[in-house]
């Protein structure tokens, strides 16, 4: 029985030779348990060993290996060649400057995540002899899908909105605020609000919701956002209201 | 070793054409282009109420015109596409959570639909008696 | 960065998209389509029926809030499509979208509440 072939179609860059990207195929046997990644793998080891990209666990959980696949934002490790076409299109992560081949400049993403201050801020700090900070089960669930970012950007890739301004913070570092927000053991709501609630924040969102229908972990960005644009339409009017008692 | 990264163009125009759900996307917010006019169009018919009986029989005869009927068509079917995405994203920006347990959005999209059946039933009612 | 004034205008715009979402299809129905397609008698439109309709204060109320929030809902909505699909001068797209809407607002006052 003869081996099935499938073509990969990779967008290659570099940077020291090339003025833009093109695009380079290569035959690789069909394995019907395998994922774009081991392809790529594939690709890497007999084929072209100067093809750069990002992988890790290939498990889905440490988010390195996000790149378009036949124009669908997907973690390679997560695409099973059986769910793809014969000839498969291979594109790093839009709306990212392109390093070299599918290796993306990740820094803004780096800079919004840390401007959204994404660690608790308690009401007190405690010492570590009094013990820990104490949270339902409940108290837990209420934030817990908000913790399952892999910080993989499938999201930035597919949100038109950081594609036509790249100051918007983005969907993944407002969903990580929303998480904390949403921590009972947090107060930091306010001190996060000058990103949060921003014109390149929150408000820079229309709702398209790709973004959580490309997540590979169900964190649902949009709904983050979504509540935290109500959230921070009653703390306005608050405001408004009670200026004495500013949110 | 020289870092040069590339920046690949955006298409402003032509972006929300690459994927289906950026044309729904599209469509969904279209339906307000339709509804805008839509209500515009009623305030004028008001308008002209107030202007008296005959400023008022013209308007009808236009609104009731061809062109009136078909944009009519075309608006209902925005109207409802605009309901229908509404309320999907209702448990999305408002979820309940009832005894520990979050509400399926399932739940409260149906619910929604329940309340639109019977405020269109009640307006209806209201304005035929 | 500071904390953005858009709350103003996207209460608007959700609370005219909710009436928008539960009332724009039964109002397209009754004042479009019901006669030509026979479930109401034409007379539901004419001038002395809408005049009785609008009598009370609480309905025209009630008919000028609904209005006028859904024209918001639907300026802002379309500001923000202009933005996406390119056009950059969103001082202009506001002015054009709020403008129309705030004119809308006034014919409606003018409809409505001025001394018949």
């Amino acid at each position: 029985m003869s081996q099935r072939c499938i073509e990969l179609e990779i967008l290659r860059y570099d940077p020291e030779q090339d003025d833009s990207p093109h695009f380079q195929v290569y035959a690789v046997p069909y394995h019907d348990d395998w994922v774009v990644l081991d392809a790529i793998n594939y690709v890497k080891e007999e084929l072209d060993p100067t093809v750069s990209y990002r992988w890790s666990c290939h498990m889905a959980v440490c988010g390195s290996c996000g790149m378009v696949v036949d124009g669908e934002p997907v973690l390679a490790c997560h695409k099973f060649l059986r769910d793809c076409s014969n000839r498969i299109r291979i594109e790093p992560l839009q709306n990212f400057p392109v390093e070299r081949d599918l290796v993306v400049v990740m820094d803004d993403f780096m800079d919004k995540l840390g401007s959204v201050k994404p660690y608790v801020i308690p009401k007190e700090e405690k010492d570590i002899e009094d013990g820990e900070y104490l949270q339902t089960p409940a108290e837990l669930s209420s934030f817990k899908q908000y913790t399952a970012c892999i910080n993989c950007l499938l999201c930035y890739s597919a949100c038109p909105q950081y594609a036509l301004n790249s100051s918007f913070v983005g969907p993944a570092a407002l969903a990580l605020a929303h998480r904390y927000n949403l921590d009972t053991r947090d107060v930091g709501r306010s001190a996060r609000a000058d990103v949060v609630a921003s014109n390149s924040g929150i408000w820079e969102c229309s709702f398209v919701g790709a973004c959580s229908e490309v997540c590979p972990k169900a964190v649902d960005p949009a709904a983050a956002i979504q509540q935290t644009k109500i959230a921070s339409t009653v703390d306005y009017f608050l405001d408004f209201l009670t200026p004495w008692k500013r949110t | 070793m020289t870092r040069r990264p590339y920046k690949a163009e955006f298409p402003a125009l032509s972006w929300w054409l690459r994927q289906p759900r950026y044309i729904r996307y599209m469509l969904r917010e279209m339906s307000a282009l339709f509804l805008g006019i839509y209500v515009l169009v009623l305030i004028a018919g008001l308008y002209c109420l107030s202007l008296g009986k005959p400023v008022y029989e013209q308007f009808l005869t236009v609104a009731e015109g061809p062109v009136g009927l078909t944009f009519a068509v075309i608006t209902m079917f925005f109207a409802v596409y605009h309901t229908y995405t509404w309320f999907k994203v209702t448990p999305k920006a408002m979820p309940l959570t009832l005894r520990g347990q979050r509400l399926p959005g399932a739940v409260i999209i149906a619910a929604h639909w329940l309340i639109f059946a019977l405020l269109s039933a009640a307006v209806w009612l209201l304005v035929s008696s | 960065m500071a904390r953005s004034h858009k709350p103003v205008i996207w209460g608007l715009f959700a609370a005219g998209g909710t009436v928008a979402a539960f009332l724009a299809p039964v109002l397209i129905l009754i004042s479009c389509l019901a006669v030509p397609l026979g479930l109401l008698p034409p007379e539901i439109l004419s001038y002395e029926r809408l005049l009785e309709l609008l009598q009370n204060p609480i309905s025209r109320l009630v008919v000028f809030a609904v209005l006028v929030l859904i024209i918001w809902h639907a300026a802002h909505r379309l500001r923000i499509t202009a933005h996406d699909v390119g056009m950059s001068s969103d001082s202009l797209v506001m002015i054009a979208c709020y403008g129309t809407a705030a004119a809308g607002t006034l014919l409606a006052m003018l409809a409505l509440f001025s001394p018949v």
